[in-house]
C-alpha cells in the first residue's frame, strides 16, 4: 500500500462555506518526492496540514474521505501519535518557533526533548542536523535575531532533527537567497534518496523540475493534473489556468511560436533549454 | 526624494557587526533592488531609512532630514515601509480602517485621505474587501493589505522588504503593477527581493550586499553579467541571463524580450 493514501478527501475549516479541500485523491511512495504548486488559494496549505494531522485534529471543521499516512488513519489516530512520524515546516518560519528557547541550538533540540530522546543522543543529533542545513555559525544565537531566510534554516533543521518519515514542507525556501534555495532543496533531495518521503509546497518551478520526482497541481481544492514535473509544468492546462511557470518556459513557449524553438517539448530547466536551443 | 547614506555603521546589542561601512546615494525617483544572501544586512540596512533602526556610526539623509535627529513619527510622512512579514505591522479590525490609518494620521484632509484611500485599494485589488478583518484573508491578500496601508499614506519613499515572498505568478503581477505606478508617479522605491527574475524585469538600478558591505552597485544588466561576484553573496543571475550566457550571446540578457532579440542574432548569422 502506498505511504499517503488520500480517499476522495473533502475538508471544509469551520464557518466557512466552501470547502478548502474536495475529492483529493493522492498516492505517495515511500522516499518519493512530491511538490505541491498551484496558485495562492488552491488549498496548498491545507493539504499540508491534512498531511501533518492539523486537519482536523487541530482546526477541526468537516472532514470526509480517508487520510492514512504512514500506517496511521486520520479518523483513528492523535496528534501526538501522527508528530512521532510527520513533520511539518510551516509557511511563515516565525510561527513555527517555539518562543521558549534562548538559542538556536536548544531550538532545534526543541522537539526531541519533548518526545523523550536522550541527552546524549540528543547533542549528536541537532549537531549533525545543524551541519546538513550549514547553520553551526547560528548555534547560540537567538531565534528572533535572525534574519527572514536564516529563520527558515532552523525552522526546517527543528524538523529534519526528529528523523519523520514524512517530511512536509509549506514553501520552505520563500525568504531564502538563491544559491541557499538551491542548496536545500539538495538537502532535502538527499534525505528523499535516504528513504524519507517528502511533500513540498513551492512556488520556484525551476528547482522543483531539477529535484522533485513527481508535480500534483492543485487549484481551487482539486488535483488539476499530476504527473512528471516536466510534463507538468509546461502543459497549457496549468498556462490557461493562471499557473506561474520558470521563465525558460514562458520565453520558450514564445520563441516557439517565432519558429525559434523546434523540439515539441518546452523545458522547465535551463539545461534542458539550453539543449533545445543550442540544435 | 534622495536618501543619502555616509558611512553607516550599525552594531546589534549582541555585538554583531551587522553594517560596516556603506555609503550610498539614492536619487529621487530611481528604483533600486536590494539582494543578497540572508543576513548580508539588507533589512538591516533599510530600517535606518525610517529611523527604525538608528546609526551606530555615519548618517543617513531623508532629503534634508538626518534619521539621528528625526522622529520615526516625522520620518513616517517621506518614507513607507511594508514589513517583510504583513503580520508584523497589521491591527485593525478591518481592511478599510487599516488602509486609511496612515494618511489620517499623516493630518491629510478627509478628501485627500479618501481619495488616497480608494487608490491604494484599487492598485491592490482590494476594493471588494473592504469590510474584512485582515486575519480572516490569506497571507498572499494580508501582504496586499500591508501595501495598501502603506501606499495610502502617499510618502516621496517607499520601501518593501521582499514583497513577492510566497505570491503566486497573478499576484507578483500585481505587486510589480504597483511599483509601475510609483515609478509613474516620481516615487522613490527601494526593493529588498531574493526573486532575482522580478528584479531583472522590474529595476534598473541593483545593489548586492554581502556581509554588511556593498559587493556592486549599478545598472541591472551590467551586475547580472558578473555572475561569480554574485556567487560570493549567494544570489544567482536571472534564469534568462543564465541561459544567454551559456548560448554564447555577447550581450548579458535580462528579460524576454532581450532575450529573444539576441537570439533572432545568433540564429540569422550562422
Amino acid at each position: 500500500m502506498a505511504f499517503i493514501n488520500l480517499n476522495n478527501v473533502t475538508y471544509k475549516y469551520p464557518l466557512t462555506k466552501t470547502p478548502a479541500l474536495q475529492n483529493i485523491n493522492l498516492q505517495v511512495n515511500e522516499g518519493e518526492f512530491v511538490a505541491i504548486v498551484g496558485p495562492n488559494g488552491a488549498g496548498k496549505s491545507t493539504l499540508c496540514y491534512t498531511l501533518a494531522g492539523f486537519v482536523p485534529h487541530f482546526f477541526k471543521g468537516e472532514i470526509s474521505g480517508t487520510v492514512e499516512v504512514a500506517g496511521m488513519d486520520s479518523s483513528k489516530s492523535t496528534l501526538d501519535e501522527w508528530v512521532l512520524n510527520v513533520g511539518l515546516a510551516f509557511q511563515n518560519p516565525f510561527n513555527q518557533i517555539s518562543g521558549a528557547k534562548y538559542t538556536v541550538f536548544e531550538e532545534i533540540a526543541f522537539g526531541l526533548e519533548n518526545t523523550g530522546v536522550p541527552r546524549n543522543e540528543m547533542k549528536p543529533r541537532v549537531e549533525e542536523a545543524m551541519k546538513l542545513t550549514d547553520i553551526s555559525n547560528l548555534a547560540d544565537r537567538s531565534p528572533y535575531s535572525l534574519s527572514g531566510g536564516q529563520q527558515q534554516r532552523v525552522a526546517l533543521t527543528s524538523i529534519l532533527v526528529m528523523r519523520p518519515k514524512l517530511l512536509v514542507l509549506d514553501e520552505p525556501t520563500s525568504q531564502m537567497d538563491p544559491i541557499g534555495t538551491r542548496e536545500v532543496f539538495g538537502v532535502i533531495r538527499k534525505m528523499a534518496e535516504g528513504g524519507m518521503t517528502v511533500v513540498m509546497v513551492e512556488h520556484k518551478m525551476e528547482w522543483i523540475a531539477n529535484f522533485a520526482d513527481r508535480v500534483v497541481a492543485l487549484k481551487d481544492g482539486q488535483v488539476l493534473m499530476e504527473g512528471k514535473p516536466n510534463e507538468v509544468l509546461t502543459s497549457e492546462l496549468l498556462a490557461e489556468n493562471g499557473f506561474g511557470v520558470s521563465r525558460y518556459t514562458s520565453t520558450t513557449r514564445e520563441a516557439k511560436k517565432q519558429g525559434l524553438w523546434k523540439k515539441e517539448n518546452l523545458p522547465v530547466t535551463l539545461d534542458e533549454a539550453v539543449e533545445g536551443f543550442k540544435k | 526624494m534622495k536618501i543619502e547614506i555616509n558611512d553607516l555603521r550599525f552594531t546589534y546589542p549582541t555585538g554583531l557587526e551587522a553594517l560596516q561601512g556603506i555609503s550610498l546615494t539614492i536619487e529621487s525617483g530611481e528604483q533600486v533592488a536590494i539582494v543578497g544572501q540572508n543576513g548580508a544586512g539588507k533589512t538591516t540596512l533599510v530600517r535606518h531609512f525610517n529611523g527604525l533602526l538608528q546609526p551606530t556610526a555615519g548618517s543617513v539623509l531623508i532629503g534634508d532630514w538626518d534619521t539621528k535627529i528625526t522622529s520615526v513619527a516625522k520620518l513616517a510622512s517621506r518614507v513607507g515601509y511594508v514589513f517583510q512579514n504583513p503580520d508584523e505591522q497589521l491591527f485593525s479590525k478591518d481592511v478599510g480602517t487599516e488602509v486609511k490609518f496612515g494618511p489620517r494620521n499623516l493630518g491629510y484632509s478627509k478628501d485627500k485621505t479618501d481619495e488616497l484611500v480608494k487608490r491604494a485599494l484599487t492598485l491592490t485589488e482590494l476594493s471588494d474587501k473592504t469590510e474584512t478583518n485582515p486575519y480572516d484573508l490569506s497571507p498572499t491578500w494580508r501582504k496586499m493589505v500591508a501595501l495598501a496601508s502603506v501606499i495610502s499614506m502617499d510618502t516621496p519613499i517607499v520601501i518593501f522588504d521582499e514583497p513577492t515572498t510566497g505570491q503566486d505568478a497573478l499576484s507578483i503581477a500585481r505587486i510589480a503593477h504597483v511599483i509601475a505606478e510609483l515609478r509613474r508617479e516620481g516615487k522613490t522605491v527601494v526593493t529588498i527581493t531574493h526573486d532575482i527574475d522580478f528584479c531583472a524585469e522590474n529595476f534598473e538600478r541593483v545593489i548586492a550586499l554581502s556581509e554588511g558591505r556593498i559587493l556592486l552597485d549599478g545598472v541591472a544588466a551590467n551586475i547580472f553579467g558578473q555572475d561569480e561576484v554574485l556567487a560570493q553573496t549567494y544570489v544567482d543571475p536571472p534564469q534568462l541571463t543564465r541561459l544567454g550566457k551559456k548560448l554564447g550571446f555577447k550581450e548579458t540578457v535580462r528579460n524576454q524580450e532581450e532575450f529573444l532579440t539576441s537570439l533572432r542574432g545568433t540564429s540569422d548569422s550562422e
